[in-house]
């Protein structure tokens, strides 16, 4: 018996399978999760981004880009909780809590799986973002920087979302509730307009917002228009507060999530 | 003798919630199942079932009492007994996304097998459950009983000699319910020791050796399923008469022909007394009613259900429950 065959690494693999197995079979969660974001590009590059201005001049689809990937990234979180309060309600968490496997897997495979999916879906969207005439100017090391700034912030989010799809009765809560939460993150941001735009009240919240501080993160190593609100701390070194982010709401929510794990009971 | 459980003295309390008080789900049990026996606990929702098989079977923390199960304690060695049991709960609990032959590949790489053992164990599974046709289909295509036999199969993936089936035909229409008794008969006359919840006398009686009664998260009693139904006074006949005015009359004339107590329920106009007799004296009282000019509305004799046995040992109906099943 092969040391890999077994153990909390092979089980984490195991369900990290079962997950992306899932993917294909209900297509309409990836087509409805890519539909909601080409609709922002849609709305902002069309609609409403004629009427705001960037500060410096600058492309507003180049602006608006990250912020869509950002936002994407973001409502990571809703798909986690979604499928966690499913499992959940199904009795799969119950089955795997009764099985001999490795308590850890079952959540690491799971956030490693849609940390996959949201991979994918990120490249669909940088796709539609070149057909709208989003351009990334830095060169490859800095792109790949930033892929992988979205991807673990993907990853990040995920716990979250293990942490609600945990607490909540159902999916549609599930749904709601990471919703309600991650919404008015992406809005009171950068994501759409420059934060100089925003009232007085809500520019240090869109500044120090770890959406905002993705987004700039990215329109840095992208090379796209990234207007800031001041000389801020977040605006001044949005990748290293954004990192810094990751690792505090990992430090919150991975625990809290393992914990509602060990005690979740149907 | 050995025993696949011991459980003594288990408690579980469930804090109190907006609207609900604290629930003190399980009070004071204590189960012994000696090795290739069956064990049913009997009870309506909310007795305390679930919450008994989930302690059993390391879901669930208990508050107080301590319980071995396969001879290892079910919080100290928690991982030991999970590697000895299978467990298959009310609701189906596969992947519906995955086809039936995934399902079972990944609950054998879960119970710590190589890929291949795995991927033969998930083939014999689909075989012995009559599921190789449909093995490669997604189980959302499954009927209701289809699903639950691949549950079941879910539960044996790490060939376990002691499983636990927590109501393993609820919803599940006749013929299925049939099919899975079947199943479940062929896996305990190969050894295997269950521990089996069920709300039906009938199913606890087919299947199983020892009956525990549970109620309010007590076992009220215990024995063979014959030894119960002596105790609820086996069968029973039913008459309703047809005039409320011969109520009195018709008491006397049952009463006389079955030589027991009558339960008489004015309102409906219907006349209970235990019977020992069978078909014979149901035949005899018919006559003896006509003989006395009674006209009879409908008239059975009937077996004792769960409802009897409650009301014999508690003096209330099962539906009298409103404790939720906060499993």
């Amino acid at each position: 018996m092969s040391a890999l065959q077994t153990g909390p690494l092979s089980d984490s693999m195991v369900i990290m399978w079962r997950n992306l197995k899932r993917i294909p079979r209900i297509p309409e969660l990836a087509i409805f999760a890519i539909l909601q974001s080409i609709m922002f590009v849609l709305l902002f590059a069309y609609v409403f981004g004629g009427a705001i201005p960037l500060p410096d001049g600058g492309d507003y689809k180049e602006f608006l880009m990250p912020g869509i990937f950002a936002q994407t990234i973001a409502f990571a979180s809703a798909t986690t909780a979604v499928g966690m309060a499913d499992d959940m309600g199904k009795g799969l968490i119950d089955r795997f809590r009764s099985l001999p496997m490795a308590r850890s897997a079952v959540l690491s495979g799971r956030t490693v799986a849609d940390t996959i999916y949201q991979a994918g879906i990120l490249v669909v969207l940088m796709l539609a973002g070149l057909v709208v005439g989003w351009r990334v100017n830095n060169g490859l090391a800095a792109f790949l920087l930033a892929v992988v700034l979205l991807l673990a912030f993907a990853h990040v989010m995920s716990w979250l979302g293990i942490w609600i799809g945990l607490s909540v009765p159902n999916t549609e809560a599930a749904q709601q509730l990471t919703f309600v939460t991650i919404f008015p993150l992406t809005f009171i941001s950068n994501v759409f307009v420059p934060p100089a735009a925003l009232p007085a009240i809500l520019q240090p919240i869109a500044e120090w917002n770890p959406v905002s501080t993705l987004t700039a993160a990215t329109r840095e190593l992208f090379g796209n228009p990234n207007p800031y609100v001041g000389d801020g701390f977040p605006s001044q070194y949005p990748i290293l507060v954004t990192i810094g982010w990751m690792i505090v709401l990992l430090a919150i929510f991975a625990p809290l999530a393992i914990r509602k794990y060990r005690d979740a009971s149907k | 003798m050995t025993y696949a459980i011991e459980a003594e003295g288990l408690v579980k309390i469930y804090p109190a919630r907006r609207g609900s008080s604290e629930v003190r789900a399980l009070d004071g049990v204590d189960l012994v199942v000696p090795e290739g026996t069956v064990l049913g606990l009997l009870g309506p929702n909310g007795a305390g079932k679930t919450t008994t098989v989930r302690i059993l079977a390391t879901l669930l923390r208990p508050d107080g009492g301590s319980a071995r199960v396969a001879g290892f304690d079910v919080v100290k060695q928690a991982q030991d007994v999970r590697r000895a049991i299978g467990l298959s709960g009310q609701y189906a609990a596969v992947d519906e996304n995955l086809t039936g032959w995934e399902n079972l590949y990944m609950f054998g790489r879960l119970y710590e097998m190589p890929k291949a053992r795995a991927k033969a164990r998930a083939e014999e599974l689909l075989e012995q459950f009559n599921l190789t046709d449909a093995g490669g289909r997604t189980v959302k295509t499954y009927s209701g009983g289809m699903r639950r036999r691949l549950d079941l199969a879910g539960a044996l993936t790490g060939q376990p000699h002691l499983l636990f089936l927590d109501e393993p035909t609820t919803g599940l229409d006749p013929r299925s319910r049939l099919g899975m008794w079947e199943v479940i008969r062929d896996l305990v006359r190969q050894g295997t020791t269950l521990l089996l919840t069920t709300q039906y006398l009938e199913e606890a009686d087919e299947l199983a050796d020892t009956i525990a009664v549970v109620d309010t998260g007590k076992i009220i009693a215990k024995g063979t399923a014959d030894e119960l139904k002596a105790q609820v006074g086996g069968e029973r006949i039913e008459v309703v008469v047809k005039d409320r005015a011969l109520l009195d009359q018709a008491r006397q004339v049952l009463g006389g022909q079955a030589g027991s107590e009558v339960e008489v329920d004015e309102h409906t106009r219907r006349l209970i007394a235990s019977s020992s007799g069978g078909a014979q004296q149901l035949v005899e009282v018919v006559q003896a009613m006509g003989e006395a000019g009674i006209a009879i509305d409908d008239v059975a004799l009937r077996r004792p259900t769960l409802d009897d046995v409650f009301l014999t040992l508690t003096g209330h109906h099962t539906a009298d429950e409103n404790v939720e099943e906060s499993a």
